[in-house]
């Protein structure tokens, strides 16, 4: 299709979103909760080498870990949800494949999330 | 759908190559980029070897090539004193002005110049930037209030508020940094890039504008604003040495500021 629009008309296009904040951050909010929540799970990881199941279960029984541990893979899962969003819009230009990307990572992220916070209910109330 | 193969003109061919005059004293090889949208012909890189004694910037250079050696050679540029920004180019590897841009800051060996990334070509070094300047349009460039100006004087600005505006005024819309952002490059039909927010934000802290609410809005928009990943080859190129990067910032802080 011949595109005579003038150039201001391009590039006003369909208007502002009137948003963009709130991914943009929560993108940061995520990162700093990840950066605490990280040092806390590499430092519980290592304590835990070497032992076998029973100790993990232990380590999660304990509410608070069990708490901190669905936080972390929660905003590890919205993270990355908000940062694979950022760049499928960045480099997909095919519009049809973007929708369908951005669908699939929305669905993928909530399912990680969801089951990583079974998983550790599992560990920590099952035994 | 993904493309397989390079757009038309992506692939640049050797060119002619324009010897220096026997017994020239201090040549320099400068490889142009030549294109011409009448010959039908892919884009080439002339290479020049000029005499540079009389030459201290590379506007010099550019204009001693087409008044000596090739008419041909197509390029723009005005002032010759860093105002006008009309000779910005890719020299040396930056985009930066050919009228401010010594010899003597390039490196020792041979210098190639390209027109503006991204950028559809009219002619060799000149850019098209008219998708540029309407995005400049976009958002209002001028003063906006609904309050008259006071009868007996104009409308005033204390000298704390004025200075609000250094660092953002002398921005002369050359486009360097906003053909040097690759966040533009990809989405620069819906991101206003670097020069244009820089704009924006000249007339968000001007403290005699009254529609700040207003131009927040029309900058609070995924692709419009928030397609700045702070990659900062605004802030690395400004020839000016302005600070493209921060007024973005510091539009997302105000945008961020008004949530909360």
């Amino acid at each position: 299709m011949n595109d005579l629009r003038t150039p201001l008309a391009r590039v006003h296009g369909l208007g502002s979103a009137r948003d963009g904040m709130r991914p943009w951050w929560m993108q940061r909010l995520t990162a700093v909760a990840l950066l605490l929540l990280g040092i806390w799970f590499v430092v519980s990881v290592l304590l835990l080498l070497r032992s076998g199941y029973v100790a993990a279960h232990l380590m999660l029984a304990d509410p608070l870990n069990a708490v901190l541990m669905i936080a972390f893979t929660t905003a590890l899962f919205w993270h990355a949800q908000i940062g694979m969003q950022v760049i499928i819009e960045d480099y997909v230009s095919t519009r049809w494949l973007e929708v369908v990307l951005q669908v699939l990572v929305r669905f993928l992220a909530v399912l990680g999330a969801l089951a990583s916070a079974v998983a550790v209910l599992r560990v920590a109330l099952g035994y | 759908m993904a493309e397989f193969s390079l757009p038309k003109n992506s692939k640049i061919i050797p060119g002619k190559h324009y010897p220096a005059k026997p017994g020239t004293k201090t040549p320099r090889t400068f490889r142009i980029y030549r294109w011409s949208p009448d010959d039908g012909q892919n884009p080439r890189m002339d290479s020049y070897e000029v005499d540079v004694s009389n030459c201290l910037m590379i506007l010099d250079v550019l204009l001693k090539i087409k008044n000596e050696i090739d008419p041909s050679l197509t390029l723009r540029r005005s002032c010759r004193e860093g105002i006008c920004g009309s000779c910005a180019m890719n020299i040396d590897g930056t985009n930066t002005l050919a009228c401010i841009k010594g010899l003597d800051e390039c490196s020792s060996g041979i210098i190639s110049i390209y027109p503006l990334p991204h950028m559809p070509v009219v002619k060799d070094l000149v850019p098209d930037l008219t998708h540029f300047y309407a995005q400049h349009a976009s958002i209002h460039p001028w003063i906006r209030t609904q309050s008259p100006p006071p009868a007996d004087r104009e409308r005033l600005q204390s000298p704390e508020e004025r200075k609000k505006l250094d660092g953002l005024y002398e921005c002369i819309l050359c486009a360097c940094c906003t053909t040097s952002c690759p966040s533009y490059w990809w989405n620069g039909d819906r991101y206003l890039g670097p020069a244009v927010l820089l704009q924006a934000y000249r007339w968000i802290v001007d403290s005699r504008d009254e529609d700040t609410g207003t131009r927040l809005d029309e900058l609070e928009d995924p692709f419009r604003l928030y397609r700045c990943h702070t990659i900062l080859n605004c802030t690395r190129t400004c020839p000016k040495g302005l600070n493209p990067a921060k007024a973005i910032a510091e539009i997302k802080k105000l945008i961020l500021q008004r949530q909360t």
